[in-house]
């Protein structure tokens, strides 16, 4: 989508400024522009460093800001009321700001931004440029600072907050002249989104905002240190052709990368032309179609029996654009024993970073997954004809499943499959994080990369909401839907008001089993069934009521509240809540609590111990013998 | 665990000196020595540092070093192949009776005597971690008051440079 959502506020701006509404909007630029032909700009505007943020965020193409003002920010909030080309979303909490320019910036493909003031309105945003970083993805966050000379003084509002961030930040800026804002935020943006994409704060004290200077466009980057690889080495791409030729055990470990680099057309080509198996990570869920007959699904602590155990006794694992994370791998020195590795990544720092390579290959995953298509030559499918047998069997005898628990409620991962298979077919998923998020990855089918938004490497309850939030702002054509906890819904679950009010009709399923679940399954599983702390009394009992009710939040909050507590309402639930569009929507749905995520591989141990259900390890007839 | 001299060229700029120590701190890694200074270009500093790793974590460190947007270049200096040096400043206790043998000893490690009282002379001196800690021995007995030592400085012995400043502060040289 081109134009903003909100129709565009009434104001002189657009009549004072002939050049800007003159200019043609091309396609969007991941980067500024070049610079102009030498002498071009004859004299540039003195502009408040205020106007300047503004106007360096319209030049950007930013068509989204989420934030909330404060104190240090205050000037920047003057002229962006007269903004006629960013929308400034209100939000309720700054982490819904960040989270919310994650969803957009997953949804898009573009720089998310969000804005808060100093102190607590920046270390707010902490946990979501933590959860970006981990996620590599591709946000702004500009934050007020106290004025220049208040710094260091423990002064009113006052965060170091540049420190604070700066192990969760792909870089960050705390600015110290007015004529800088321009650049600052190009260099933002295009750090942000080039290279492994991630997470860059500005922090801009309040006497610049306030400050005039000259604002000059496009402004001259000076990144001397920033140069990406993008291009991969072609002799590496020709030996990792050469030993998917030669594998009998090939897999293609595909992670969030391939999604970030757009490779999802690449991926298929190069996945038809060897046959080799394709796993998705949790960031990769929809990179390769559920439906196709390659998938075996996602890999790790809760992936499937076939994608797990393919790893275990590959001979040859193409990692594209994933990083061998601790819930993939399992216990890292039993991890795939016997396998070679391929690990194509844009980051030189994740290879080799937790298991050593045989061919690495710097560089961006859609030229480096084309460039191995390309070189690769086809001995046949003969030779991977035994390796798909072992695998076709698993698929067969331990496909994803789960068992009904006679408990007079809802099967959590009925509900979630329903879900999917009722709502249009190029719906965003979101997801909190627990066993929702499992089953959420589990019993949706993916088809298209960008449709599951979750958070993956940090793994922060309460993602969903404002994630649905700004994948739905920036996708407002499309359904999007919040899987959630109740849990991780009452963590965040105010965005909702700004959703009803800004206009933003999203659509949440609480998947309601009234605890902490994937805390409660571990309780289950390890604690002995002491459950400590794990319930949240959002179930209705003789004890206590429903606190709170999910349906009467939600009407409060200016939504849609609808409620199935039995098998036979879900459906015309689920049908109801797709046909409203003019409101957000929450649907609780009251589900046992005694459903678990399956298979699991334990923390700490070997993959090669995935249980496909609780006591029951699969039979792999192959042990031994491959 | 061995020691490794880094040496590493950064944009001189607010910061940057904490991003450096902030990595090597968050994986554990005890940083032995580390000085910090200008370099023959004002806008960049050169960073050495001197760190107690595995080769594998070194290598790791590295790579995440040179994620930082302020990190230009980083080479790793082998002892046979650079200059390495550490600045020493030392106050000795040395009386009438022990000023003569205090001053007789300086004068085999080069170090020059640059403050005198009635009991004590300072000296300062120059050179690689061995040396210093020689001079530190032979001086012990006569009873060190108190000392200073700098972090240690290296360069890559030969002609070549470690990389040509101008390519990275031109100042047209980036888009």
């Amino acid at each position: 989508m081109s134009t903003p959502v909100k129709a565009p506020k009434p104001g002189p701006q657009a009549a004072k400024d002939g050049s800007q509404a003159a200019r043609a909007q091309p396609a969007r630029p991941k980067a500024p522009r070049p610079a102009p032909p030498l002498g071009a700009p004859a004299a540039a505007p003195v502009l408040t460093g205020a106007q300047a943020v503004v106007r360096a965020l319209e030049e950007l193409e930013v068509e989204a800001v989420f934030g909330i003002p404060g104190g240090a920010i205050l000037p920047a909030y003057d002229p962006l009321l007269d903004s006629q080309k960013v929308r400034h979303v209100l939000v309720r909490h700054e982490q819904g700001a960040g989270h919310a320019a994650q969803g957009y910036a997953l949804a898009t493909g573009r720089v998310g931004v969000c804005m808060a003031t100093s102190g607590p309105g920046a270390t707010n945003l902490v946990t979501p440029l933590a959860d970006a970083h981990m996620d590599s993805v591709p946000i702004v966050a500009i934050t007020g600072q106290v004025a220049s000379t208040a710094i260091g003084t423990d002064a009113f509002q006052e965060a170091d907050i540049v420190g604070i961030t700066m192990p969760i930040t792909k870089h960050s800026y705390l600015v110290t002249a007015v004529e800088d804002i321009p650049r600052v935020l190009a260099e933002a943006f295009h750090v942000a989104s080039t290279g492994r994409p991630g997470p860059v704060l500005v922090d801009i004290p309040k006497d610049l905002l306030q400050g005039t200077g000259e604002f000059v466009w496009p402004p001259k980057m000076d990144l001397p240190g920033y140069r990406p690889t993008t291009q991969p080495h072609g002799k590496q791409i020709r030996e990792a052709a050469a030993l998917i030729a030669e594998a009998r055990r090939p897999v293609l470990y595909v992670g969030g990368g391939v999604v970030k680099s757009g490779a999802h057309a690449e991926l298929r080509t190069l996945a038809e032309l060897t046959g080799a198996p394709v796993i998705t990570t949790l960031m990769a869920r929809g990179a390769f179609p559920d439906s196709h007959p390659q998938h075996l699904g996602m890999p790790g602590m809760h992936g499937s029996v076939p994608a797990v155990h393919a790893l275990q006794k590959s001979d040859l694992i193409v990692a594209l654009g994933a990083r061998f994370d601790d819930r993939v791998t399992g216990k890292l020195d039993t991890f795939a024993p016997e396998a070679k590795i391929v690990h194509v990544d844009i980051d030189p720092a994740e290879i080799g970073k937790n298991r050593d390579v045989d061919v690495p290959i710097v560089g961006d995953c859609r030229a480096a997954i084309a460039a191995m298509a390309e070189a690769y030559a086809d001995p046949g499918k003969e030779r991977l004809k035994t390796w798909w047998e072992t695998l076709d069997d698993l698929r067969e005898r331990y496909p994803l499943g789960y068992t009904d628990i006679d408990d007079g409620l809802l099967t959590p991962q009925w509900v979630i499959q329903r879900l999917g298979e009722l709502a249009p077919a190029d719906t965003i998923w979101t997801a909190g994080v627990g066993q929702h998020q499992m089953w959420a990855s589990q019993f949706i089918k993916y088809e298209a990369p960008g449709t599951f938004l979750n958070s993956g490497g940090l793994g922060t309850m309460g993602f969903a909401v404002p994630a649905a939030m700004g994948a739905k702002l920036g996708e407002m054509g499309r359904t999007v839907w919040a899987v959630d906890g109740d849990g991780c819904f009452q963590m965040t679950n105010q965005e909702l008001a700004t959703c009803a009010i800004e206009g933003i009709p999203i659509k949440v399923a609480v998947i309601n089993n009234g605890n902490l679940g994937m805390v409660r399954q571990w309780q289950t599983l390890f604690y002995d069934k002491r459950y400590s702390q794990t319930n949240l009394s959002t179930h209705h009992s003789e004890a206590s009521p429903r606190v709170p009710d999910f349906v009467k939040l939600a009407e409060a909050l200016g939504c849609v509240g609808l409620r199935a507590e039995t098998a036979a309402e879900v459906d015309a639930v689920i049908r109801q809540a797709n046909e409203i569009n003019d409101r957000p929507v929450v649907v609780d749905f009251t589900v046992g609590p005694d459903a678990m995520v399956w298979p699991m591989v334990p923390a700490g141990v070997s993959n090669d111990e995935i249980l496909y259900a609780r006591d029951v390890r699969p039979n792999f007839d192959d042990e031994g013998e491959i | 665990m061995t020691t490794h001299t880094l040496s590493v060229l950064v944009e001189n700029k607010p910061g940057v000196l904490a991003r450096v120590a902030a990595l090597f701190s968050r994986r554990g890694f005890n940083i032995d020595s580390l000085a910090v200074g200008e370099t023959e270009h004002p806008g960049v500093s050169r960073i050495t540092i001197v760190v107690d790793v595995e080769a594998g974590s070194l290598e790791q460190v590295t790579k995440q070093l040179n994620k930082l947007v302020h990190v230009l270049k980083i080479v790793e200096l082998e002892a046979g192949s650079s200059v390495q040096r550490e600045l020493l400043l030392v106050k000795v206790r040395a009386d009438a009776a022990t000023r003569g043998q205090v001053i007789a000893a300086a004068e085999l490690f080069k170090a020059r005597s640059v403050d005198v009282t009635p009991d004590t002379v300072t000296f300062e001196v120059t050179g690689n971690r061995d040396k210093i800690e020689a001079f530190l021995e032979v001086l012990e007995p006569f009873g060190i008051k108190e000392l200073v030592q700098s972090g240690t400085v290296a360069l890559g012995r030969g002609a070549k440079s470690m990389a040509s400043l101008s390519r990275y502060v031109s100042p047209n040289s980036q888009q």
